[in-house]
């Protein structure tokens, strides 16, 4: 208490200059407490992203099993090998990430620039093969809502109404973890951004490390839309 | 700080394994198995989540607290799922009331 009397009438700034590296916020005791801190604040947001995507996916699974011949015809009409692409694209920058994050622990400027980079590329051509796939469904008239023609997918007969259930729920699902996507690649071009300025160190890389947290989020939950959406379908038919 | 730092090697290895099993998860729907086929699709999902979790996202480092709030959003998430298909799953179970039966069945799903 002395020492906070003694130099109570000092500027904030001042007072604390010499205490502690200007990383360190000075409510925090050490550099440690100040990661955990941040690393935990980003999980907690995380839980409650697993319930937000959570919503859709126990929706999923319930209208799945009502109508299952139906998602099934709707699985068959997506394209697998598009899908297949797009994991191991974000896989890949999943990969990328972590090797950012690597940099960044190990005070690697240049190499944690090129991560980041490459990882913001990755998540563009994810983003680009989604758009080829949205483009087709919106050729073929399956879009639910806006130009679903069944006829045209289904030319013999069949359980339309369901499959047009299943697509509803591959566009939304999708276009929500797209929009996931979109939200990532600002937060990594803030992130490349304060790397070129030289912000992060061995002591100080708290924002790569819970930007990657979000990131790996996001490909985890495509890591469960690929095989719901695109494989379990009967694909052997 | 110090702070846990994974090898590059290590990266590079759970990322081939990721890999492989994204191709062993697509190679497999292609294989009639009935209804194992949702089951071993969602349990290579679930590997390939927790490759990510423990090594990518560094929860295998991380103190007991991360780990129970990281526990907290799949468990909270379990609940959702189980009391939700534990209803839809076993309302057909028990036949509809004396008199009910025209009011419910002209309701239900087909």
């Amino acid at each position: 208490m002395s020492e906070t009397a003694s130099s109570g009438l000092l500027p904030h700034a001042e007072r604390h200059h010499e205490a502690h590296p200007p990383e360190l916020r000075h409510h925090f005791e050490t550099e440690e407490q100040q990661h955990e801190t941040s690393t935990l604040g980003m999980w907690v947001f995380l839980a409650t992203e697993i319930l937000f995507f959570g919503g859709l996916f126990t929706a999923y699974t319930i209208y799945r099993s009502f109508y299952l011949p139906g998602f099934e015809a709707g699985s068959h009409l997506l394209n697998i090998k598009a899908g297949a692409a797009n994991t191991a694209v974000l896989i890949g920058s999943s990969f990328t990430m972590a090797s950012a994050v690597h940099a960044a622990q190990t005070g690697k400027r240049k190499m944690l620039i090129i991560c980041l980079i490459l990882t913001m590329l990755l998540g563009c051509v994810f983003l680009g093969i989604k758009y080829t796939e949205y483009a087709e469904h919106w050729h073929e008239h399956q879009v639910p809502g806006l130009n679903w023609d069944g006829a045209a997918t289904f030319p013999n007969s069949a359980p339309n109404g369901s499959v047009e259930l299943f697509f509803c729920f591959y566009f939304f699902m999708t276009a929500l973890h797209a929009t996931h996507m979109i939200i990532g690649l600002g937060i990594m071009t803030v992130m490349l951004i304060f790397s070129w300025k030289g912000r992060f160190s061995e002591k100080y890389f708290s924002p790569i490390e819970i930007s990657g947290l979000y990131w790996h989020f996001v490909d985890i939950v495509w890591i469960f839309l690929f095989p719901l959406l695109y494989l379990i379908g009967g694909r052997y038919h | 700080m110090s702070g846990h730092v994974v090898s590059m090697r290590l990266y590079l290895g759970i990322f081939l394994a990721l890999l492989f099993l994204t191709g062993l998860t697509t190679a497999v729907a292609y294989i009639d198995m009935g209804w194992m086929n949702t089951v071993v699709a969602l349990v290579i999902a679930f590997i390939k989540m927790m490759l990510v979790i423990l090594f990518f996202m560094h929860v295998k480092y991380s103190s007991g607290l991360i780990r129970i709030v990281v526990l907290a959003g799949f468990f909270w998430l379990a609940i959702m799922l189980t009391f939700t298909m534990a209803d839809e799953l076993t309302r057909q179970w028990t036949g509809s009331p004396h008199g009910w039966g025209p009011a419910i069945s002209s309701s239900q799903k087909p």
